[in-house]
């Protein structure tokens, strides 16, 4: 198991900065996903551990080496595109093992390794194929295995998976997070999918233009965002957000919405961020609001309402009495909500 | 990994599923309509302006002089005669030797295969390293090569003379070749190059990935994809060359006058009278390649003419 460390790393691709001064470091066997919206420069970040785009200046280590100036091929990675990226004159062993045949690997060993991968991706019965005769979802797996026999200690996913239809996109996301649990190698996936990054990640990364907003688990990320960005960017419905006033006892108060939080010190101007599950609409709630819209969702239904200046989303998982017009009264559960500087829009 | 997200084995790729419009839309299609009809009437009336002069052609090239001399162009030989052909093919003067325009079909075969195959694949070469190396200065160097393009031949001609006159090779056949190359090499580079910017570059990067070098990833990866545009290369470059006048004239040489140059010499000959019949036949017989060429590949070489159009 191989760890991958950033230091400082700045990317300038046709004049403009991509990454400036990024600092990250890649546990063991992790599965660590980068995300964010597309430009924020996740992609150009996954491409200078992959060796594909020349770095301004900082450090790329691969397993404790200096990888920075150092060949694809010498990186000991696998990397997965979106577009799947395979030989289309050669056949899916031919594409598996031609890296394989570039090192030189003895034939019989290469036999081993292509043999391997198929049993593990079930592609035994289509190694004779061209990438053209192959569905969107098989072609994808051809090119997971084309890093797999590459027995690489870091695999690099480039959003592989939004080529495909959504339900192939879930059957594969689930088969890759178990591949990753068979492999045990360090993983690093980009995509700017939430429900990818939730799903597999060990850690998310969350970038925005070029800068690293928020490192931490998926329920870390997801329940306590660093700032008003990812907070934003993650969850849907999206969470909303409530501009007012914290007093010194802790005290939120907006249009219409008054909240006794944590304790947080100075008096100041704030923003109060609620997601959907944070509103619970109920007989004795402390606020009112009126219903504007109900989304049925098959399992759940999403009702929104409009409280003064805010508009709520809540969660209703029973069975929905609510029209557009009513009048309901709500309470919002204050231990989970986050609250932001109005200023900088961190995480108070 | 569950079974069931595999395809089924012989899933259909998905090409096969747009061509059948609608028979509806078909049917109304065909319907004649006056729009149509102008059309056909057009397109027939074309058709026979280019067409006629061929049919004068040849069956002027089936008939005797004396029947030639009697006048009615259009007429079909009395007695269709070959000889015409076989005087032509390896008889008629072409200049000082009176050996037909073959010398000169098989100096043109040695001049075009070289021609193509060289322009080819240095103009691969050439488009492969601008949209995947992307070498500094890459895109000026683009420039340059097409600004190439638009200078006139015959603006190059006399410097083209004295440079290869001073290398020693005037008049030769790597010369003409050589010349041939240059002036391929702007169309053959944008060519590959447009067709490889339409490769995805994620391909190359796969392919570094895998370890391949600059010259591996063009023969193993590229090259062997680039079937589709090397056949309209090969077609664009063959009627180039073979239907190429002035280059021949100047760089080939007396010993390897390309069958255009000496069916020029055949036909401006001044002593004696003309054999029309003899000269249509030489003039069928050099244009033979090229319409063969065209007849066998026609819709590669349509695509070939709309190449030069697409984005750059």
């Amino acid at each position: 198991m191989t760890n991958v460390s950033l230091r400082k790393l700045n990317i300038v691709l046709g004049g403009k900065p991509i990454i400036r001064d990024l600092d990250l470091a890649v546990e063991p066997g992790e599965f660590l996903v980068l995300l964010g919206p597309s430009g924020c420069g996740k992609s150009t970040l996954l491409h200078s551990i992959a060796g594909l785009v020349d770095t301004e200046s900082g450090a790329v280590e691969i397993g404790g080496r200096d990888m920075t100036d150092a060949d694809p091929s010498e990186r000991g990675i696998g990397m997965v595109f979106q577009s799947y990226a395979l030989y289309p004159t050669m056949t899916v062993e031919d594409n598996m093992s031609f890296g394989l045949r570039i090192a030189g690997t003895p034939k019989a060993e290469i036999r081993r390794r292509v043999d391997r991968a198929a049993a593990m991706l079930q592609l035994d019965a289509l190694l004779r194929r061209k990438p053209a005769q192959l569905s969107g979802g098989q072609r994808q797996r051809v090119a997971i295995g084309r890093a797999l026999v590459r027995e690489a200690q870091v695999f690099l996913f480039d959003e592989p998976l939004s080529n495909l239809d959504a339900k192939l996109r879930a059957e594969l996301r689930r088969e890759l997070k178990l591949l990753h649990r068979a492999l045990g190698s360090t993983m690093i996936y980009v995509t700017h999918d939430q429900v990818e990054a939730m799903t597999l990640a060990s850690r998310i990364v969350v970038m925005e233009k070029g800068e690293i907003r928020q490192i931490g688990t998926p329920l870390d990320v997801y329940e306590r965002p660093a700032n008003r960005f990812v907070a934003g960017f993650l969850g849907a419905p999206a969470m909303a957000f409530v501009d007012g006033t914290l007093d010194g006892a802790g005290r939120f108060t907006g249009d219409g919405i008054a909240l006794a939080c944590v304790p947080a010190g100075a008096a100041q101007a704030a923003v109060l961020g609620v997601r959907p599950e944070h509103v619970t609409i109920r007989a004795d709630g402390p606020m009112t609001g009126e219903v504007t819209l109900v989304e049925p969702m098959g399992n759940h239904h999403v009702v929104w309402l409009r409280c003064g200046a805010a508009t709520l989303a809540s969660l209703v998982h029973d069975a929905c009495r609510h029209a557009p017009g009513d009048r309901v009264a709500f309470a919002i559960d204050a231990a989970r909500v986050s609250l932001f500087d109005a200023q900088t829009g961190n995480r108070l | 990994m569950n079974p069931d997200t595999t395809a089924p084995p012989m899933a259909a790729p998905a090409p096969a599923a747009h061509d059948q419009p609608a028979p509806a839309v078909r049917r109304a299609r065909r319907r004649l309509t006056p729009a149509r009809i102008g059309l056909y009437v057009f397109l027939l009336g074309a058709a026979l302006f280019f067409l006629l002069p061929l049919y004068v052609m040849v069956v002027t090239s089936l008939k005797t002089m004396d029947e030639i001399r009697q006048g009615g162009i259009f007429a079909l030989p009395h007695a269709a005669t070959l000889e015409p052909w076989r005087l032509a093919w390896s008889g008629v003067c072409t200049g000082a030797a009176c050996e037909g325009v073959r010398t000169g079909f098989w100096n043109s075969v040695a001049i075009t295969v070289p021609a193509t195959i060289l322009p080819i694949l240095l103009g691969a070469v050439n488009g492969y390293a601008l949209s995947f190396w992307r070498p500094r200065g890459a895109n000026v160097l683009f420039g340059i090569l097409m600004a190439g393009a638009f200078v006139p031949v015959q603006v190059m001609i006399y410097p083209l003379v004295r440079v290869l006159a001073l290398a020693g090779i005037f008049g030769s056949l790597p010369a003409i070749v050589l010349v041939h190359l240059v002036f391929g090499m702007p169309v053959m580079t944008l060519l590959f190059r447009n067709y490889y910017c339409g490769v995805p570059h994620e391909l190359f990067h796969a392919a570094r990935i895998d370890g391949g070098g600059f010259w591996r990833i063009f023969l193993q990866v590229m090259l062997p994809m680039s079937l589709p545009v090397v056949v309209v290369a090969a077609i664009m470059q063959v009627t180039g060359v073979w239907n190429d006048y002035i280059l021949g004239l100047v760089f080939a040489g007396r010993d390897h006058m390309p069958m255009m140059v000496q069916l020029n010499n055949v036909i401006n000959t001044t002593t004696g009278t003309r054999q029309y019949n003899v000269n249509m036949a030489a003039t069928i017989l050099t244009g033979l390649v090229p319409l063969a060429l065209y007849f066998v590949s026609g819709r590669w070489f349509v695509r070939g003419i709309a190449a030069g159009a697409v984005k750059g």
